[in-house]
């Protein structure tokens, strides 16, 4: 039988107030299984901490209980405490007295009834409580990152920093993602490209990074500390180890066809670097448009290249890796141009979205950073920006805020009037949300010093006056004057809604992570846990958690690296023991817990047929204990038999 | 084939001349359109109201007689009769407190669930006998002819009823072309007509038919087509008015696409009895060589 030893807390007046201590002492003080009591108005202080230490050394108690506040508070405190003393750290339990009874009753008689019916039922569950250890992970000392933009990048060079190895996915070609195609950055207007190229340059060369473009994340396998990757690497048709990035075959294919980076404005060939301070700067045939792939014939690119690094034959290949944790850093897209048929965006040229007119503003754009409408190159002197297309408007777009464009369009407006002195510009907004350091500022300059006409409201529709030079007619309103507005313009500028990236759903499933309503992947917790995912060992940052601007975005990428770092650092992962095991007698292996377990820690082992608990990945949750049908799934600590018990101790 | 056919008020009365160009030409594709007996009027305008069922209870009951016909689905000419019919559908297929309010009421009918697909004759071509179909029994294409349809409101809205994409309606592009002429895109095509303000005030009426069809006619547009008989209405007898306050505006003929579908089927052109239009189309059809003329 167990020498149990019961601690009862003041809390101050907090439970004192309500529960006569001393009663409850008297009483509990002649229970069979109770061998020392003692009462302290802060058991968690270090007084009280050390009485509790003190008595299991002299009193040879083997079982402790502190009558006190909810677990959620000082569970750790005092299983820290009892540890110290040389007991078995689950040999603890804590009756919560406070939350669950002093603070939730008035009359002093009845509170101190519960209270000691309490710790009379954790006495009962202590009794039958088994000696466990926290469970030893290892962890592979690497990080995976999907997703090359700014925040993929920032995430991946913060754990190589640290001294980690980092293996880093990017889809396309080349890494920078969106930012790359940016002009200027607001609120300072710091040309992207400038801030930009240093980070992917020092990406390209980390000993830690290994950089895999043009790859794929293929399937995932495994848990936290553990996860076994499959990557496929797309074939580019150029052998990268043998180019050098001269460029030459780019300039000789005969093929043109428009530029993804340019967003269609612009051209490139059909063996092409999308941009020039691309990393790696190494070329891809684009299957699809290139001659010889279509008819046979050609080659010129192969001729031309000095290192015979075309390679037409080249197949995708498979990579494996090993790593302990995944950062998801898959980023956005806009609203495809379906979706708003009113504005005729996809119908006219010069109806363009807010990153085709950084690709207008970009020095290294199309039009070589002079603004030059896409349909007959003339420099418009009536621009229209509208804001909020597809965004705030659940009718046919997103119900939700894409929280850069407002700023983003007065950066527009603004960079525009550099540029065009003697253009007008209007803003139709619905508010113009700029919460940020210095960005208030930013659009109050924008609105005074240039004189940008803001407008609040909504465009009804946009058509091409064909009377008129052609001239986009803008109808919206103006809701502080109540006016109906027309405006002939040269251009409009959509603030096209925030979407996740294409691909991110698929995605989310090998990682078996979840996404919301609209795709962006979901956070374990929307305050306290926003850079990890449900699934241990799996981050995440920016756009892919939803639409953020730079700054925002490379916070959120060190603040998940940090995340990640924390258990790279580790020498091995430890695990609390209180999770769920297998009775595997009684086991029939018909799979029901599998079903529920939503954190994917039951597997049916195809051999033994028996259920087994992956220990990494279980929570404790408890679902599969409840469903299954033999008893034979049982919760560590807290079994039927001793659940039973404590009822039976209380009623 | 036989198919279930709701005609409506109008098309009984100011609008004869729409729906036998329909029937000739629904026939011509090997649809026979079956007039349903006993129909009744469909209540006219949607009522929106959330309480006010008995507007509701006409289209209920005239789709209980197509369900008696035999048939699953019915086809309307008139934009108003389809929508304020799928509308009320559409309430007893999802709201089941309406529907079984509905329904007690009507003790003297069967129950009703809204298991009537309810399409508009455009739908019908589209969806159902299919524009290459069309295309291949064209007789008399329609070569040249620029036309702008004009779409209005009924027909598109609200989501969920609307034959088409709101904001960007293809159908009766895409049928003019089939039926070889040229469609000419109006930013106007779906902007309100006036409606029912024809009635009352035509004021704002006058206004609107004339920047549509202006905004048709300096697109190159020499008619314009229509699936609605109130858009027909306002936009071709409404012309009188427009002229009568504006000397330098340029009539331009109305078409009901069942007219154009008759025509470039080679039927019959009196089925269309284009006497009784405002604006008289057979100068621009005889221009094409597509009417004999006199």
């Amino acid at each position: 039988m167990k020498r149990i030893g019961v601690f009862v807390c003041h809390c101050g007046l907090n439970i004192a107030e309500t529960v006569d201590i001393k009663k409850v002492v008297e009483v509990i003080s002649k229970h069979p299984s109770v061998a020392h009591v003692v009462d302290y108005t802060y058991m968690c202080s270090d007084p009280g901490q050390d009485m509790i230490k003190k008595a299991i050394v002299e009193k040879k108690l083997d079982g402790v209980i502190v009558a006190a506040c909810s677990p959620t508070l000082h569970e750790i405190t005092f299983r820290n405490a009892v540890a110290s003393a040389g007991l078995n750290p689950y040999q603890f339990e804590n009756a919560n007295i406070r939350e669950q009874c002093s603070w939730v009753h008035k009359d002093k008689k009845t509170a101190t009834e519960k209270a000691i019916e309490i710790i009379k039922s954790m006495i009962e569950k202590l009794k039958l409580n088994q000696s466990l250890t926290a469970i030893n992970i290892p962890i592979t000392k690497k990080a995976l990152v999907i997703g090359g933009g700014i925040s993929g990048m920032q995430a991946a060079l913060d754990i190589a920093n640290s001294g980690y190895e980092v293996v880093l996915v990017e889809k396309t070609s080349s890494i920078g993602g969106r930012m790359s195609q940016l002009s200027e950055t607001f609120p300072t207007l710091d040309c992207a490209s400038c801030i930009l190229t240093p980070k992917t340059v020092e990406v390209g060369h980390h000993p830690n990074i290994k950089l895999l473009t043009y790859s794929e994340v293929e399937g995932v396998e495994g848990y936290i500390g553990n996860f076994k990757v499959k990557i496929r690497r797309k074939s580019a048709f150029v052998d990268w180890d043998k180019c050098t990035g001269c460029g030459l075959c780019s300039e000789k294919c005969p093929t043109k066809v428009p530029s993804e980076f340019e967003r269609y404005m612009g051209p490139r060939k059909a063996i092409y670097i999308p941009f020039p301070q691309a990393v790696p700067k190494k070329p891809i045939i684009d299957s699809e448009n290139c001659i010889y792939f279509k008819t046979g014939k050609c080659r010129l690119c192969e001729k031309q290249c000095p290192t015979g690094a075309i390679d037409y034959d080249q197949k995708e290949k498979f990579i494996e890796e090993n790593v302990g944790v995944i950062i998801v850093a898959t980023g956005y897209d806009l609203l495809s141009k379906e979706n708003v048929g009113e504005y005729g965006y996809g119908k006219y040229k010069d109806v363009i979205d807010g990153l085709q007119f950084e690709r207008l503003l970009s020095a290294s754009g199309p039009t070589s950073g002079e603004i030059k409408r896409p349909s007959d190159g003339k420099i418009p002197k009536e621009v229209v920006f509208v804001q909020c297309v597809g965004s705030r408007d659940p009718e046919h777009g997103m119900p939700y805020c894409s929280k850069f464009c407002c700023m983003y369009t007065a950066k527009h407006a603004l960079l525009y009037k550099h540029a065009v002195h003697d253009g007008q510009v209007y803003v139709f907004y619905i508010d113009i949300r700029s919460g940020g350091k210095g960005y208030e500022e930013f659009v109050q300059r924008a609105i005074e010093n240039e004189k940008i006409l803001y407008l609040r409201g909504k465009v009804s529709r946009i058509f091409q006056d064909d009377r008129d030079d052609g001239k986009l007619i803008v109808w919206g309103v103006d809701t502080l004057t109540g006016k109906k507005i027309e405006i002939a313009a040269d251009m409009v500028v959509l603030a096209m809604a925030a979407v996740p990236n294409v691909g991110v759903k698929e995605l989310a499933k090998k990682l078996k992570i979840s996404t919301d309503a609209h795709g962006f992947i979901t956070e374990a917790h929307p305050k306290l846990r926003p850079l990890e995912t449900l699934t241990a060992g799996i981050y995440l940052t920016g756009c892919a958690q939803g639409p953020k601007d730079i700054p925002e975005t490379v916070a959120q990428a060190s603040g998940a690296a940090a995340r990640a770092i924390t258990i790279l650092s580790k020498p091995e992962l430890e695990l609390d023991p209180l999770i769920a095991a297998v009775d595997e007698e009684i086991c029939t292996g018909c799979g029901v817990c599998v079903e529920v377990c939503a954190y994917k820690a039951r597997e049916l082992n195809e051999i033994t047929k028996i259920a087994e608990v992956n220990e990494a990945l279980c929570v404790g949750c408890g679902a599969c204990i409840s469903a299954c049908p033999s008893n034979a799934s049982i919760h560590k600590n807290f079994t039927k038999k001793q659940i039973l018990r404590m009822i039976e101790e209380v009623i | 084939m036989e198919l279930c056919y709701y005609p409506g008020c109008t098309l009984k009365t100011t609008a004869k001349n729409f729906e036998a160009p329909a029937i000739a030409s629904m026939g011509s594709l090997g649809h026979k359109m079956v007039e349903l007996p006993r129909w009744n009027c469909c209540g006219t305008v949607h009522s929106l109201a959330d309480d006010d069922l008995m507007h509701q209870l006409a289209s209920v009951r005239t789709l209980i007689r197509v369900l008696e016909t035999g048939a699953d689905k019915v086809v309307t000419l008139c934009a108003m009769c389809y929508n304020t019919l799928k509308q009320t559908n559409r309430i007893m297929l999802e709201d089941t407190e309406k529907r079984d309010r509905i329904n007690n009421f009507m003790d003297e009918e069967k129950d009703y669930s809204g298991n009537v697909s309810v399409l508009h004759l455009l739908e019908f071509l589209r969806d159902e006998v299919g524009f290459d179909e069309i295309k291949d029994k064209v007789k008399r294409p329609l070569d040249g002819l620029k036309l702008s349809p004009y779409y209005g409101c009924l027909l598109l809205r609200p989501e969920g009823i609307g034959i088409d994409d709101i904001e960007a309606p293809r159908v009766m592009e895409d049928l003019i072309e089939a039926l070889g002429g040229e469609a000419v895109e109006s930013p106007f095509k779906i902007e309100c007509c006036g409606s029912y303000h024809t009635v009352d005030d035509i004021e704002p009426v006058v206004e609107r038919a004339k920047m549509i069809i202006d905004a048709s006619g300096t697109r190159g547009a020499e008619a314009i087509v229509v699936g609605c008989p109130l858009c027909f209405f306002n936009l071709d007898y409404r012309q009188r008015d427009v002229k009568a306050r504006y000397k330098e505006f340029n009539f331009i003929p109305i078409f009901y696409f069942t007219q154009l579908l008759a025509i470039a089927l080679g039927l019959d052109e009196n089925i269309c009895d284009f006497g009784e239009h405002f604006v008289d189309p057979r100068p621009v059809l005889l221009n094409k060589n597509l009417v004999l003329g006199g």
